[in-house]
C-alpha cells in the first residue's frame, strides 16, 4: 500500500513519558487511554507499550484495513506474549485462517452440532441451579465462570471429560486468566504475584488432567460411543508405542481450546443479566418473548437455534457496551500506509472494540443500553460491520460467535423461565476489572435469585414492608 | 403518477460473496443448497450467481443468517 505521496508519521497521544511508555496507564485505566488516543489523534494515533509503538486504529475505514489485512502483513501470533505461559510453549495462540477454518469444520463448532450443544448447555444450567434454594444470592463472576467451564468442556472436549471436572478446575482456570497482566510486554515471566499464581495454576491443571488420564488408562472406554476427544488423543501413539501426547501437552490444548470461549461468554452472560436488571422494560420484553417460545413446552435444544430478536438484541447491546476484549493487536510485518499515515514494520497495530463500539456517528446515544438499535430497520450491527466489533471482523472474526450466541440463548432460556433476579448492590457498583488483559467483572458482583412463584423470604418481605412504609 | 409498467422478470438478483469474510460455517448451504456449496475445509462456492426469482426467499435467508455477513444480494436489470 505504499504510494509516491509522502506519508506522515501518525500523531502521538499525550503522556507516556515513563520508561515503559503508557504501560502503567494501560494496566490501570486502559479504556481512558484508548479513548484519549481517538480524541487527540483521530482514526490513527500512537501510544507506547514498553519498547514498542502501538498504532491504534479506529473508525470504519481504518478498522476495515486492520481486519482485512492478511497474516503476512499484520501478524497476530507475535502480538500476545502474555498467552504463551498459559498455553505452554508450542501451543500457538492463534492458528492461521486456513487452519482455523479446518478447526471449524473438524471440531465442535459446525452448524450441524449446534442442536446437541444447546441440549448439553441447558442440562449444565439445570445442573447448576439444581443446588439452589427457593431464594439466595450468587456472585456473577464465580457462577458464570464455573458454568462456562462445564459447558465449554462438555461441548468442545466431551461430556465424559466434563463429568470428571469440578469447581477446582474452574478456580485454577480463573487464576490462569488473571495471569494476563500487560507487564508481560516487558517480561512474561516477571516475578509478580499474578504470574506466580498463573504458573502454579497451570501445574495444578496438568495434575488434574494427568490423574484423569491415569484413571482412563486403567479402565478404557468400552465402546466408540463413549469416546471423547481425550480418549482420541490418548489413543495416538508414537512408532515405539509410547503415547504421542503427555498430560502437559493435552492440558495445553484443552486450555487453548477453551480460552477464547470462556471468560468472553461468562462475562457477556453476566453483563446481559446486569443490563436487563437495570432496564426492566427490556427484561419484560425478553421474558415475554421466551414465554411465547416455550409456551407449548418446547425443548431448549430446538428453540435456542431459532430467532429470539429481543434476547439477541439485549446480548448484542451488552457486548457493544462491555466487549470482553478491549484491545486487539497485531504486529506489522512490512511498512504500511493507512489514511495517509505511515506504519513501520515492527510496530504493533491495534483496534479497540471499546472505542469503536461507541462511536456516536455510528451508534446514536452510544453510551446508553438500547437493544432496539438492532431491530429492523436500524440494524446497527449489520450496518456498521467495521465498527460494531465485539467479535472482531474480517479474517480473524471470532469463529465461535454463532456458538456463543446459541449458548447465551440456551442459558437465559433456562434461567429466566424459572427464576427471577434482582441486583443486590447499587447499580453503578457493577463494573469490569481492567487491570489484566483478560477483562473480568470486578467482585463483589452479587445478584439475588428467587424461584418463580416462590413466596418471598421473611427478610425480603420485611424489606418490602420497610420500603412501602416510607 | 404511476410509472411505466415494470417487467419483474427482468430484475435479476445477483449474489456476491466477500471471501475475506467467509469462514465456511455452511449456514448458506443449509438455507439454499442449490445456490451455495461448501466443500470440506473450504470457503463458499456460489453455484448460481444469478438465481431466479423463485429462489429469492431462501437466498435472502442465506444472506440474513450468514454468521459473518459475507454475502450480498444486488439487483440488476
Amino acid at each position: 500500500m505504499t504510494t509516491a505521496v509522502e506519508q506522515r508519521e501518525p500523531p502521538r497521544v499525550s503522556g507516556g513519558e515513563e520508561t515503559n511508555g503508557h504501560l502503567d496507564e494501560l494496566r490501570i485505566d486502559p479504556i481512558a487511554l484508548l479513548n484519549r488516543v481517538r480524541a487527540e489523534c483521530g482514526d490513527v494515533g500512537v501510544f507506547r507499550l514498553a519498547q514498542r509503538d502501538v498504532v491504534l486504529l479506529s473508525g470504519a475505514d481504518a478498522n476495515e484495513f486492520f481486519f482485512r489485512a492478511p497474516e503476512e502483513i499484520l501478524d497476530q501470533a507475535e502480538a500476545y506474549p502474555f498467552m504463551t505461559p498459559i498455553f505452554g510453549e508450542g501451543v500457538v495462540f492463534d492458528a492461521p485462517p486456513e487452519r482455523r477454518r479446518e478447526m471449524l469444520h473438524n471440531q465442535a463448532l459446525r452448524d450441524k452440532f449446534m442442536r446437541g450443544h444447546a441440549a448439553t448447555i441447558a442440562d449444565e444450567v439445570a445442573h447448576m441451579v439444581a443446588g439452589w434454594a427457593d431464594h439466595g444470592e450468587i456472585d456473577l463472576l464465580d457462577w458464570f465462570a464455573e458454568l462456562t467451564i462445564y459447558t465449554s468442556s462438555a461441548c468442545l472436549v466431551g461430556k465424559r471429560f466434563r463429568n470428571e471436572l469440578d469447581k477446582r478446575f474452574a478456580q485454577l482456570y480463573h487464576d490462569l486468566e488473571q495471569g494476563t497482566d500487560a507487564i508481560a510486554y516487558v517480561d512474561p515471566y516477571a516475578p509478580i504475584e499474578s504470574f506466580r499464581r498463573r504458573d502454579a495454576a497451570r501445574v495444578g491443571l496438568v495434575q488434574l488432567v494427568e490423574s484423569i488420564m491415569e484413571r482412563r488408562a486403567a479402565a478404557p472406554p468400552s465402546g466408540d460411543d463413549e469416546r471423547d476427544l481425550l480418549d482420541v488423543l490418548m489413543s495416538i501413539a508414537n512408532e515405539d508405542g509410547s503415547p504421542r501426547f503427555v498430560a502437559d501437552e493435552v492440558t495445553g490444548m484443552f486450555i487453548s481450546m477453551m480460552f477464547a470461549g470462556h471468560h468472553t461468554t461468562s462475562g457477556t452472560a453476566a453483563w446481559t443479566l446486569i443490563e436487563l436488571l437495570r432496564h426492566p422494560e427490556d427484561l419484560d420484553a425478553v421474558q415475554r418473548e421466551l414465554g411465547e417460545l416455550y409456551a407449548g413446552g418446547a425443548e431448549v435444544s430446538y428453540q435456542a437455534l431459532r430467532a429470539m430478536p429481543r434476547l439477541e438484541s439485549a446480548v448484542k447491546e451488552a457486548l457493544r457496551l462491555h466487549p470482553p476484549l478491549i484491545l486487539l493487536l497485531r504486529v506489522a510485518k512490512e511498512d504500511l500506509e493507512v489514511d495517509g499515515f505511515a506504519i513501520k514494520a515492527g510496530q504493533m497495530v491495534g483496534a479497540s472494540p471499546s472505542v469503536s463500539n461507541r462511536i456516536p456517528e455510528d451508534f446514536p446515544d452510544a453510551d446508553s443500553f438500547q437493544p432496539a438499535r438492532y431491530l429492523e430497520p436500524r440494524q446497527e450491527d449489520r450496518s456498521n460491520p467495521w465498527t460494531w466489533i465485539p467479535f472482531g471482523a474480517g479474517r480473524h472474526r471470532c469463529v465461535g460467535a454463532a456458538f456463543a450466541m446459541m449458548q447465551l440463548k440456551a442459558i437465559f432460556s433456562v434461567l429466566l423461565s424459572d427464576w427471577e433476579f434482582e441486583l443486590a448492590q447499587p447499580s453503578d457498583t457493577y463494573r469490569n476489572d481492567h487491570s489484566k488483559m483478560v477483562v473480568q467483572l470486578q467482585q463483589p458482583c452479587v445478584v439475588r435469585y428467587r424461584r418463580r412463584g416462590a413466596v418471598p423470604s421473611p427478610s425480603e418481605a420485611a424489606a418490602g414492608d420497610a420500603r412501602s412504609a416510607r | 403518477m404511476p410509472g411505466p409498467p415494470v417487467d419483474t422478470d427482468a430484475i435479476l438478483m445477483r449474489v456476491a460473496v466477500d471471501l475475506d469474510l467467509c469462514q465456511g460455517h455452511g449456514v448458506c448451504e443449509s438455507e439454499a443448497p442449490t445456490v451455495f456449496e461448501l466443500a470440506k475445509n473450504a470457503k463458499v462456492t456460489i453455484l448460481e450467481e444469478r438465481p431466479d426469482d423463485g429462489q429469492r426467499a431462501e437466498v435472502e435467508a442465506a444472506v440474513r443468517y450468514c454468521p459473518t455477513s459475507a454475502l450480498r444480494i444486488t439487483e440488476e436489470e
